[in-house]
């Protein structure tokens, strides 16, 4: 008999209380600690951050209330964050933002305005008078469009050919394994940019390269998963009732390979949003004017940055985010969908 | 040596030779993708037709594509990696071997900082597991992972060197030139920028592969024996949790070398990473192409190396064989 503490309820949840005044102060703490001009800049990230860790904290607490305590705030965070940003990448043509891109527009705005989370530039301008806030969500569309799209083509290529070679193994199996080798050989970025020399970097050559650096841990993981499946019950079973192989691999096989290699997938989203932004920044992906997240670090480079460091930090911070709401996304999904640590 | 080792040095050398056989030609088969004309590109527009198709008789660029690919890795076999079509039209092989030394020792400096700081830190973490320390390390390297080398190098340089004035922006030192200090002194931003990442994979590997280690029993008794935390940690508990982070160090040679790219770029170092971004970036296909062959050459010798010398390393893998 397990030993059931009878539970006390107070009358009126007070820790609830705790929690909703923790949200409520810490926002009003970041959104004044933002957009104040009162303050040193040091003063108003501080106070930034206290009001951001209130605000988590207590987001937490309530959470934990409503949903129980496997609630992860850091989680939905994340989630949030890549929802807003995907909705504003996908409108960002109708939405009413400042110029991004055409210089010869922006000649009677102000230059490196700084960030006030107000007015006409919320997020500051650039050397030409450029809107960050524009400018971020155009890059967001690209960084966006190419990296999904870079690992949509490179999980079905490279899931398929792992599916195949790991069903019917034999020279196939051993051929495939070859050419993955080789093109795990070469280190990623050293790949990109051995590519970029050769190819114009256009938004569909980029992806096509970057598709190309997922295939080969693609194939690797769905070959591995496909061969620990194909001596279980159900697909034996298949085969002795006279399922044609393709039945075999397209039913019994994929479906189990399909998760495993989704939660790869959501992990590679951030590797490629950073391998893309890292080509740019180089000067060797998309080009200017077209604003991405790295070509935009890349106009800090030298004596800007040090004068002006909202032009680094605010595409900066837009890459963390969206690369750090992907590892957690990721993370979770690899913990629910795929015990096995897989190794990159 | 007993003969399934043997056996299986040659199934690995064989297998090597083969894959960097393949990388040989994907290399060789950039100048196929190459749009237009490597004698344009090489001497310029507004040069009479006959000079170009001297050049390409010259360049050997009317052969098949198999002579070529045959005569180029003849002569890679000997060192010849050809000449940078770019001015200076320097070797690119003496190009590589002046570079070669910046990046190695970026790497290996910045391999060394993310030991240093990651194994305390790890046991740190793992000794007081759960505790404020603990959850502040986890989520500080959680969020490390996320920050992009070349975003990281940016926030460091203007930290140390703009703020804090601590550390000079460029102008290499090189170790030959005999001032150690001086190159170190250089050498310590853009290793601690390719430190960071390492950094941060290792504190939570190591951590892992430690707490699940503090739960033996021999630590207990250890424990129950009255010795100092910090000695059972580094005596006992150390060693049998290292062999992920063995395996890590293999595995994150890759991103070291990737990020050791942008670094130097990013702090302009005379490294491999500038020389193959300025290369990629004018459309150098030789340098590119000769960088990219040494760089797969040397990633794949040491992978193939830890591959071997993991059974030497945890006597678990040796039995399987024996």
């Amino acid at each position: 008999m397990p030993d059931i503490a009878p539970r006390t309820r107070t009358a009126f949840p007070l820790p609830l209380l705790y929690a909703a005044a923790f949200v409520v102060i810490g926002l009003a703490l970041l959104v004044y600690g933002a957009t104040t001009t009162a303050l040193i800049p040091p003063a108003k990230v501080l106070l930034a951050l206290t009001g951001l860790g209130l605000l988590m904290n207590g987001a937490a607490r309530l959470g934990k209330a409503w949903a129980g305590p496997d609630f992860d705030i850091v989680f939905w965070f994340a989630a949030a964050w890549l929802v807003l940003l995907g909705l504003a990448a996908l409108l960002a043509p109708w939405l009413p933002l400042a110029e991004e891109r055409d210089v010869a527009a922006t000649v009677t705005e102000p230059v490196f305005e700084t960030p006030t989370f107000t007015g006409a530039h919320p997020l500051g301008t650039n050397g030409f008078g450029l809107d960050l806030l524009a400018r971020s969500l155009h890059g967001a569309r690209s960084s966006l469009l190419i990296s999904l799209s870079a690992v949509l083509v490179g999980t079905v290529v490279g899931g398929a050919i792992g599916l195949v070679a790991g069903y019917l193994r034999k020279t196939l199996d051993r051929a495939v394994g070859l050419a993955t080798n080789s093109l795990l050989a070469v280190p990623p970025l050293i790949l990109l940019i051995a590519l970029a020399t050769v190819l114009e970097p256009s938004l569909r050559n980029v992806a096509l390269s970057l598709a190309l650096l997922t295939v080969p841990s693609m194939v690797r993981l769905s070959r591995a998963t496909t061969m620990a499946y194909t001596n279980r019950e159900f697909v034996v079973a298949a085969r002795a009732m006279g399922a044609k192989r393709s039945r075999i691999m397209l039913r019994e096989l994929l479906p189990n390979v399909l998760l495993p290699i989704t939660s790869l997938a959501i992990v590679m989203i951030s590797v490629l949003i950073v391998a893309e932004a890292s080509l740019s920044f180089l000067g060797l992906g998309i080009q200017p004017p077209e604003p991405t997240w790295g070509n935009m670090i890349a106009e800090g480079e030298g004596r800007v940055f040090k004068e002006h460091p909202h032009i680094v930090l605010v595409p900066g911070a837009f890459l963390f985010l969206t690369v750090f709401a992907f590892n957690i996304v990721g993370e979770k999904a690899r913990r629910r969908w795929d015990p096995r640590s897989v190794k990159l | 040596m007993s003969l399934a080792t043997v056996r299986r040095l040659a199934l690995g050398a064989a297998e090597l030779v083969g894959v960097l056989l393949i990388v040989s030609i994907g290399v060789f088969s950039l100048v196929v993708l190459l749009p237009g004309d490597p004698a344009v590109a090489i001497l310029g527009p507004g040069h009479p037709p006959s000079a170009y198709a001297e050049l390409r008789q010259e360049l050997g660029l009317d052969d098949p594509l198999l002579t070529r690919y045959l005569h180029w890795l003849g002569g890679v076999l000997q060192g010849d990696l050809g000449r940078s079509i770019v001015p200076p039209q320097g070797e690119v092989s003496s190009r590589l071997v002046s570079a070669l030394p910046v990046s190695a020792e970026i790497a290996v400096l910045g391999l060394l900082i993310a030991l240093v700081i990651a194994v305390p830190l790890a046991m740190w973490s793992a000794y007081r597991e759960g505790g404020v320390v603990d959850r502040i390390i986890s989520a500080g390297t959680f969020g490390v992972l996320s920050v992009p080398s070349f975003l990281a190098g940016l926030l460091l340089i203007w930290l140390m060197v703009n703020s804090l004035g601590w550390f000079p922006r460029s102008e290499w030192v090189r170790l030959s030139e005999g001032d150690l200090l001086g190159n170190l002194h250089h050498a310590f931003l853009p290793a601690l920028t390719v430190a960071l990442v390492e950094l941060a994979m290792f504190t939570r590997v190591l951590r892992g592969d430690l707490i699940v280690t503090l739960r033996e029993d021999y630590i207990l008794a250890a424990r129950a024996k009255g010795m100092a935390p910090l000695r059972i940690l580094v005596a006992d508990a150390l060693r049998p949790s290292s062999f992920s982070l063995v395996t890590l160090l293999g595995l994150s040679l890759g991103r070291l070398i990737g990020s050791t790219v942008i670094v130097e770029y990013l702090f302009s170092l005379p490294g491999m990473g500038s020389l193959v971004v300025n290369a990629a970036s004018q459309g150098d296909y030789p340098v590119v192409q000769g960088a990219v062959l040494v760089i797969a050459f040397i990633y794949v010798v040491i992978n193939a190396g830890i591959d071997f010398s993991y059974g030497h390393l945890d006597p678990r893998t040796r039995r399987v064989h024996a």
